[in-house]
């Protein structure tokens, strides 16, 4: 299991969000869910310039398991998408903090967005909780 | 995220009589201790994977996997009219079974045609067959072989004493001769596919080894007693045979164009419909149950099929998604990814004619799946066509 990297936010859906220098949001989902899903074999990406909503399913990643819906943690524009993943969506169980990014929002209202986001620790008693 | 219901062969089937503890076979401790994901499987905590489903699915086909399945139910039937009882009870004939240890596929049927479970049977001798049924159906196929075996006098005994290891590969043979004892390994070495053997195991242990299995490739199916289990795993393993889950399972005989009880066929579902008619003798002057209501559906007309699909664009067929053909609608049963192709690979029951490149509907968008010739995959290699 990775290391909760300690510059990240989370939803209780296990998507994360980190906050970029430029003020851009990027957006993946956790190793603990990765693991949950196992083997990743698809992943469907939003468009460049598509307008997502907080709470609302904007990708979608598939393992051997199932299809997962994955959620913006913020609202804004979608500036960027990982267009590696298609064809190597295996990235997300390798590495899902870092390579395995999904996407990049430039967020509608960043501070007042982010606030209702998790810290690494309230994520890391979530994800203790769901095991036991 | 939010996940998709599971696919069956992940999710607890719908037993009514499934009971409220989960079961544990008596690998349940060496699976957690090789770091192995759990799920409940029919009311049995068994092993998903190791670590990655698609690297043990690979190994099983390059070289040499194996599975707990000790959560399946092994049954012996004794008695002089057991062979009678047989051909009443199964859709096959149990009258192809001419030589001690050779086995059958067959379904076993309801007097609507309906399939109650698929099963393996053995024949060991006049008075002595095995069978091998699923475990998420084994309180009601206990209870059915039960009822009908009485007529015949047959005793029906459940096998809750015997373990089963399936190794499977192309080097999987090979790997479980090596731990034979001499004598035994020459007999086992001599077996054709669909016979068994009694076999003396490594420390003597007494194995029932079949050459049969789930996955498409070659392999035995080994039946050792629950107290010698752990130790045969363990034999194995240093062997070089690779743990692999239900996931891989899952995955090996989708590919392999294997039905799975509950998804592809169920009570409701006949062998027309399901794609085994092949497992269906209509020899003369055998009644078995079920027989007048398949010889009825065949002369009317058998209205819905089962075919294999594959999907060439990216995504994942899933089963309980609707598949759209010129004929009308249908839905997949089994589907998933296959690892060996690339590429998504399904069961769909579609209306009868239905050829060609037919649509599948994932999250409200249609995406062309080609109607294929199955099995997708044979002895390790893509079919052509596929």
């Amino acid at each position: 299991m990775q290391e909760i990297p300690g510059d990240l936010k989370f939803m209780k859906s296990h998507e994360w969000a980190r906050v970029e220098d430029k003020g851009t949001v990027t957006v993946g989902i956790s190793d603990h869910a990765q693991g949950q899903l196992g083997d990743l074999v698809y992943v469907e990406l939003p468009s460049i310039g598509d307008h997502v909503q907080a709470g609302n399913a904007c990708a979608v990643v598939e393992s051997v398991k199932a299809a997962s819906d994955v959620y913006a943690p913020v609202s804004g524009e979608i500036v960027a998408i990982n267009e590696a993943l298609p064809d190597k969506p295996e990235t997300i169980n390798e590495d899902a903090f870092g390579e395995g990014w999904i996407f990049v929002v430039k967020p509608d209202n960043l501070a007042e967005e982010m606030e209702g986001l998790l810290d690494p620790d309230a994520y890391a008693e979530l994800i203790e909780n769901e095991e036991h | 995220m939010t996940q998709h219901p599971l696919p069956a062969i992940m999710r607890a089937p719908n037993s009514a009589c499934r009971s409220i503890m989960t079961q544990k076979t008596v690998l349940n401790e060496t699976h957690r201790a090789l770091g192995a994901k759990m799920v409940d499987f029919g009311g049995w905590d068994m092993p998903l994977n190791y670590g990655s489903q698609i690297e043990e699915h690979h190994l099983v086909r390059r070289d040499a996997g194996m599975f707990d399945v000790s959560h399946m139910t092994v049954v012996d039937l004794h008695g002089p009219r057991t062979r009678e009882f047989l051909r009443h009870l199964l859709a096959n004939s149990v009258d192809k079974l001419k030589v001690s240890g050779k086995a059958l596929y067959s379904c076993m049927l309801n007097e609507n045609g309906g399939v109650i479970d698929d099963l393996i049977v053995y024949f060991l001798t006049e008075d002595f067959f095995r069978v091998v049924v699923n475990a998420a159906t084994r309180d009601k196929d206990l209870a059915w072989i039960e009822k009908q075996a009485a007529a015949f006098g047959v005793k029906v005994t459940e096998r809750a004493d015997l373990s089963m290891i399936a190794v499977q590969g192309p080097n999987a043979r090979e790997k479980v001769l090596s731990l034979l004892a001499p004598d035994a390994r020459a007999k086992a070495a001599k077996i054709g596919k669909f016979v068994a053997v009694e076999a003396e195991g490594p420390d003597s242990m007494k194995l029932f080894v079949a050459r049969t299995g789930y996955t498409g490739e070659d392999g035995f199916e080994i039946i050792v007693p629950e107290k010698d289990a752990v130790s045969l795993w363990n034999r194995l393993k240093d062997a070089g045979v690779a743990p692999a889950g239900l996931g891989a399972r899952d995955t090996l005989r989708l590919e392999a164009g294997m039905n799975l009880y509950g998804q592809d066929m169920d009570e409701a579902i006949t062998p027309w419909e399901a794609g085994l008619a092949w497992t269906v003798s209509l020899d003369e002057g055998r009644d078995f149950i079920g027989r007048p209501a398949l010889e009825k559906q065949k002369h009317e007309g058998v209205a819905r099929v089962l075919v294999g699909l594959v999907m060439d664009d990216k995504g994942v067929l899933r089963h309980g998604q609707r598949v759209v053909a010129p004929g009308g609608e249908g839905e997949i049963l089994s589907g998933g990814f296959s690892p060996t192709l690339g590429k998504s690979i399904a069961f769909a029951r579609v209306p009868a004619g239905a050829a060609g490149t037919l649509q599948a509907d994932i999250r409200g968008k249609l995406v062309p799946v080609r109607v294929v010739k199955y099995p997708f995959v044979r002895d390790g290699k893509p079919q052509d066509g596929v």
